[in-house]
């Protein structure tokens, strides 16, 4: 990946106030064939990602369930080994010739780290799949984009995107009823 | 059908973001917030004193002795772990029903969760003969070659309980990251600003991290919801996997995780009415979330009183004569008041719930669910101590006596709970703001 320095140009955001500004401007958006477009809500909107879903964010997307359940599998077989290694080999002891592999006893404590662990999976896959956390983003330098988490809806269509023209792309954001356009720099 | 709103009919996504941060970031919370501190933490000094003097004497400066020996802190401990699950319950089981009434009543409920379950891992803690030595529970390798028993259910406590807090924490910490966002860029520039900073995250509102953070949080919910129903399983199995008349009973678990989602929503309940009515949330917790709460109590009410009866009627047809006997000494014998107390308000005060005027209207909901508190805090005491003073032979039995340092816990552990309540208050968005947004502009789930 190339290195963006300081105040080189990242994107052109636009900020509009209600989202439905927002969805007919991101229709607009995908007719023009722009795919490099993020969209930042104060909360969550259906339908908006899918539609600029690059392959990338789809694999992102639909790791987020099997990295849980490989943090449950772990956590099952930890158990379970655990308590059998205790019991079977490490220390076995002969009590009233009780069975050793006593495993409906074993289940509570599988079940409980099962559950620990796929938590500690959906931990990891929030925030290594959202690279969280991340302080700076280029986008926290667009102005009012402090309202994004409060009240405001705004997009940023990328200096990446193939169809990206400084001119065009802005005059095409202007046309929409978005109450702010700007340049967002690196 | 037409129902009440879940939300006042002039909320918009600026109103509900200034009311709620508002709550965070102001300057000064105010006299009476500051005299709940005050007062709470006076109570934590309590605890800590009770804790040191517990420490350098032992416990027998609690009233447990043999037969007795679980007294106080482990219905402490019973008690504290139910108020828990009302929130996991608000949070994730009542997530994945698509009840859309949680959403903002869901972070305090959560709050109340960890500090409740705090409060209860203490107990057992504070009730070993030897403290310091409460990490042999812990399967680490040590020089001993030793293993914690992983047949018994004291084992699986430690787990689930520990599990509990982690995942609870986890859940309600991921659901807050957005929230936390609003409070950094509403924050003025200063300490605040920079520490809301980095507890968000850097989070940015980007619309494909809402989708995996929504697909994250639901795949938690569903995960948070067969623990809450391990976690009051297992403490029920500490006391049914053992002998004793009135212990030993399959219908333990069941009845513990009703009783557990019936008390903590009465706590919901003591918790959320005052808040409402102090911070002025009438148009975000509404006359509706009161009453779903109150239903959802009298829902689990009737199963602990199912419990009750079975218990009565499993006794009587079971022909066992200890079972029958303990049952008779329970409702007639030494503790008689504790047994009729808690019929009095798990019985009695819940089929008030029955007449709308006690769902909605604050004042009488909040008597109920206090009485209801009493109730199932009564009830957990019935449980260990009754069983515990009558057992088969007549020659071993003997009676518990709280002493001054029995109260000086329970109530050091109400004023912890309080006191971390406070300041949860004072510092965190204690409203969803992000999820009652949701609701302004009626998307499902």
């Amino acid at each position: 990946m190339e290195r963006y320095r300081r105040g080189e140009l990242y994107g052109i955001a636009a900020e509009f106030e209600t989202v439905e500004d927002l969805r007919a401007a991101a229709i607009r958006l995908f007719d023009a064939r722009y795919r490099k477009v993020h969209f930042y809500t104060p909360y969550p909107v259906k339908g908006l990602a899918g539609m600029f879903r690059g392959m990338n964010d789809w694999v992102r997307y639909l790791l987020v369930s099997p990295l849980i359940f490989i943090g449950g599998f772990v956590g099952a077989a930890t158990g379970i080994a655990m308590q059998e290694y205790a019991n079977l080999i490490d220390f076995p002891i002969n009590i009233g010739g009780r069975p050793l592999n006593s495993w409906p006893a074993f289940i509570p404590i599988t079940f409980e780290l099962t559950i620990l662990f796929a938590s500690f999976g959906g931990v990891l896959a929030f925030l290594v799949l959202n690279r969280l956390p991340q302080f700076y983003h280029p986008i926290f330098n667009a102005r009012d984009f402090e309202r994004a988490t409060q009240d405001r809806y705004f997009l940023c269509i990328e200096v990446e995107d193939p169809k990206f023209d400084w001119q065009k792309t802005r005059a095409l954001l202007e046309a929409t009823k978005a109450v702010l356009v700007e340049e967002v720099p690196w | 059908m037409s129902e009440a709103p879940l939300i006042g009919p002039s909320e918009t996504d600026a109103s509900i973001t200034a009311t709620v941060s508002h709550l965070a970031l102001r300057k000064h919370a105010g006299i009476g917030w500051f005299a709940g501190v005050v007062f709470t933490f006076s109570l934590v000094l309590l605890l800590f004193y009770g804790i040191a003097y517990l420490f350098i004497r032992g416990v027998g400066i609690w009233g447990v002795n043999i037969p007795v020996a679980w007294g106080f802190a482990i219905t402490n401990f019973v008690w504290w772990i139910g108020i828990g699950h009302a929130g996991t319950l608000i949070s994730a089981i009542l997530l994945l029903l698509h009840q859309k009434w949680r959403n903002s009543i869901n972070r305090f409920a959560e709050a109340m969760t960890i500090f409740a379950v705090m409060c209860a891992g203490m107990m057992p803690l504070l009730h070993l003969g030897r403290p310091w030595m409460f990490y042999y529970i812990f399967p680490y390798p040590d020089t001993m070659n030793m293993w914690p028993q992983f047949r018994s259910p004291l084992v699986w406590d430690f787990f689930a309980v520990s599990t509990y807090l982690t995942v609870s924490i986890i859940f309600w910490y991921i659901g807050m990251i957005p929230d936390l966002a609003t409070l950094r860029d509403r924050a003025p520039k200063g300490i605040s600003k920079y520490v809301y900073g980095v507890m968000a995250f850097g989070w940015r509102g980007d619309a494909e991290h809402w989708e995996r953070y929504e697909k994250t949080y639901l795949v938690l919910a569903g995960l948070a919801t067969p623990l809450v129903v391990s976690v009051h399983s297992v403490v029920s199995f500490d006391f049914a996997v053992a002998q004793l008349p009135g212990w030993h009973s399959t219908i333990f678990p069941p009845y513990f995780v009703a009783g557990a989602i019936f008390s903590g929503f009465a706590m919901v309940l003591t918790i959320a009415i005052p808040l409402r009515a102090v911070f002025g949330l009438q148009a975000l917790v509404t006359e509706r979330h009161l009453e779903n709460c109150a239903k959802l109590m009298l829902t689990t009410g009737l199963i602990v009183d199912y419990g009750y009866l079975n218990e009565f009627f499993l006794a009587w047809y079971g022909n066992n004569l200890y079972e029958k006997f303990h049952e008779f000494a329970t409702a007639t014998g030494a503790y008689w008041f504790a047994f009729w107390i808690v019929i009095l308000c798990n019985v009695g005060v819940t089929q008030l719930l029955w007449f709308k005027p006690m769902r909605i209207k604050p004042l009488p909901l909040f008597i109920i669910s206090i009485l209801v508190n009493v109730g199932m805090w009564t009830e957990r005491f019935v449980i260990v101590v009754t069983s515990l003073s009558k057992d088969w032979l007549p020659s071993s039995w003997g009676m518990f006596f709280p002493t001054v340092w029995d109260w000086v816990i329970f109530i050091g552990s109400l004023g912890l709970f309080t006191f971390l309540y406070f300041v949860f208050l004072r510092l965190f968005p204690i409203v969803p703001m992000a999820e009652t947004r949701k609701l302004v502009h009626g998307e499902s789930e």
